[in-house]
């Protein structure tokens, strides 16, 4: 029988392969209990009404059809909000990325290093020292670095409190957030653009490639799409991790008229506030399901040719 | 087309005429480019130039009106006081200081080591399931764990883990990247060499240890600097995980020196910078140390 002879040689297989699984088992326990475990509970509750107390109970399709119609701060607030933040953070940070580790390509050699440096040095420093630093920059009497600034170059006759200013928070936050987004994901196109092949270039020039955007298009991006792709599956994380920096830039959540509320800040709201945690996570299962869809599209995009 | 072979001598010797030359008849383009370059880097420097300065200013430049930008009596003063700053907390700084040490170190040592395992298994040895359970850690390359912050409480919570060191190690081992990253790596690797020492009977353990893993140093390099960012810099654990203040961790305690910072409040400016200059320093120390290998590892780090 086939099947079975199937069967049985898998398990021979199997049997041989012990220490290839012996030796990914502690990190797949990890990934299981620590990301897998989360993502199929967030799915499972969020068909539930559940507050942490009680047992959950299955309530079908009612979170869903609550986020749609009873949600009135999500619809007018969050969603818009989180998509021009997502649009900002990820593809025009994304562009950003690919310009500068372009012009750094470009640089003459020993500029290269200091250059990655100063540039890359702001996503080491981390979220805490986002808010030590930004908060001061931005903070609301005179003290603040840019109300000196503008009072002094007589643009504003007071000072603003700029975190706390419902058309400031969300630009503001954007900032910083491209500011810290220069992570792995740039050091990667930047190796991928100095590893592309330097006979390309000549051959290319043979064949009647002048311009350096000619360039860019025909050889550059065509030999590092998968330094692209890693790349682009980095700015999606970073626009989800950035999620709560509204919070933390103005020390409230809600934020002051949900103008800098993502998404993120209001699922904790649901969650760890309201403890409406069946509502809460199946905003998170949608976030989920829109993450998945968007690295797909990457994938799509720049992924290798076998895979579609 | 044969390529002329150039001895290394002249080689250098053009290297070095060509970059004479470039210097002195520098395009018009790449002036544009430095200029823009150097922009770029000093405004993203500038929050970090920032803090160094703050956290070296005595009080009365730190509420200096108008405010000046650079330090001009440096004093050490913030330092001691953010140390004692025990009106803050019931814990003193230590005690987050030792937790902070103590949990980025393990969790930084075990990413490694479970990475390498992992990795090895998937680039050298054959199993079956091996393909889908590569895709799918590369799929949970864009996991981040704000997305389901909730449920992984629930599980925290359900292991037992509320308010113990563990709840700030464990979770972080689940590290996507850091198999990722190994794992192509050491796809470059030769197989020829693991295959030589096991015709020389060396076991897997063996061949892991003593001639793969020195091949991928760099690897193991660049996620090093990954692992301790994340694990050093995380703040969500101990607001999230912990409730008694003597198993927070550092990041925690810093924004408990900032959080009630209107620019009005006194005294701390100086002492917040100067705690999160000791946040970065440990970073920006073992990205410089490492900076090579985290390039080198960068090259292979696409997805095929």
């Amino acid at each position: 029988m086939p099947l079975r002879e199937k069967i049985g040689g898998t398990w021979a297989q199997m049997k041989t392969a012990w220490i290839a699984y012996a030796l990914i088992a502690p990190f797949m326990l990890c990934f299981c209990i620590f990301i897998v475990g989360p993502v199929a509970s967030a799915t499972v509750l969020s068909f539930t009404s559940y507050d942490s107390i009680q047992a959950p109970v299955f309530t079908g399709l009612d979170n869903f059809v609550k986020m749609l119609t009873k949600d009135v701060i999500l619809m007018k607030y969050v969603i818009p909000n989180t998509l021009l933040f997502a649009v900002v953070v990820g593809p025009v940070g994304y562009a950003l990325q690919f310009g500068l580790a372009w012009m750094i390509n470009k640089a003459p050699k020993p500029m290269k290093k200091p250059y990655i440096m100063a540039i890359y040095a702001p996503s080491i420093a981390g979220g805490v020292l986002i808010s030590v630093v930004w908060q001061v920059f931005f903070s609301s009497d005179r003290l603040g670095y840019l109300n000196d600034f503008l009072l002094n170059m007589g643009f504003i006759n007071n000072p603003v409190a700029w975190t706390q200013d419902k058309n400031w928070l969300l630009p503001i936050m954007m900032l910083v957030t491209l500011w810290s987004s220069m992570g792995v994901g740039f050091l990667s196109l930047f190796a991928g653009m100095q590893n592309v092949d330097g006979q390309l270039y000549e051959a290319g020039k043979i064949d009647g490639i002048s311009s350096p955007l000619l360039e860019l298009f025909y050889i550059t991006i065509p030999s590092m799409k998968p330094q692209m792709l890693f790349s682009a599956v980095m700015a999606i994380v970073n626009a989800l991790k950035s999620g709560s920096i509204g919070v933390q830039l103005s020390g409230q959540n809600p934020t002051p008229n949900y103008a800098g509320q993502l998404i993120q800040s209001h699922i904790e709201d649901y969650g760890f506030a309201r403890f409406e945690l069946g509502y809460a996570t199946s905003l998170s299962f949608m976030l989920l399901v829109v993450t998945y869809i968007l690295s797909r599209v990457c994938f799509r995009l720049l992924g290798a040719k076998e895979d579609e | 087309m044969q390529t002329r072979k150039i001895p290394l001598g002249r080689k250098i010797h053009l290297g070095l005429k060509h970059f004479g030359y470039s210097l002195r008849h520098m395009r018009l383009s790449t002036a544009v480019i430095l200029l823009i370059l150097t922009a770029v880097a000093l405004v993203s420097l500038l929050p970090i130039v920032y803090v160094i300065c703050n956290a070296f200013k005595p009080l009365e430049e730190l509420f200096l009106y108008p405010p000046r930008f650079f330090v001009r009596n440096p004093t050490t003063q913030n330092f001691t006081d953010f140390m004692y700053a025990t009106d803050v907390s019931t814990v003193p700084f230590t005690r987050y200081l030792f937790n902070s040490v103590v949990v980025t170190l393990s969790a930084t040592a075990l990413i490694i080591v479970s990475s390498l395992c992992c990795a090895y298994a998937f680039s050298k040895l054959r199993f079956p399931g091996q393909k889908g359970l590569f895709r799918m850690i590369t799929i949970a390359l864009m996991f981040s764990p704000e997305a389901v912050v909730i449920t992984r409480y629930l599980v925290v919570n359900r292991l037992g883990l509320i308010d113990t060191l563990w709840a700030h190690i464990l979770p972080h081992l689940a590290l996507p990247m850091g198999v990722f990253l190994i794992k192509q790596f050491m796809d470059q690797v030769p197989n020829s060499l693991s295959e030589a020492a096991k015709i020389d009977g060396a076991g897997e353990m063996r061949i892991l240890w003593s001639i793969i893993t020195p091949a991928v140093l760099p690897a193991v390099g660049a996620v090093l600097i990954i692992a301790f960012q994340n694990v050093w810099g995380d703040m969500s654990t101990s607001t999230l995980y912990t409730v008694s203040e003597s198993m927070k961790t550092l990041p925690y305690f810093v924004s408990s020196l900032t959080s009630g910072l209107t620019a009005s409040s006194v005294a701390r400016k100086g002492a917040t910078a100067a705690a999160g200059l000791l946040m970065l320093l440990p970073n920006f120390i073992i990205f410089a140390v490492l900076q090579k290998s985290m390039i080198e590892t960068m090259v292979t780090s696409g997805i095929k």
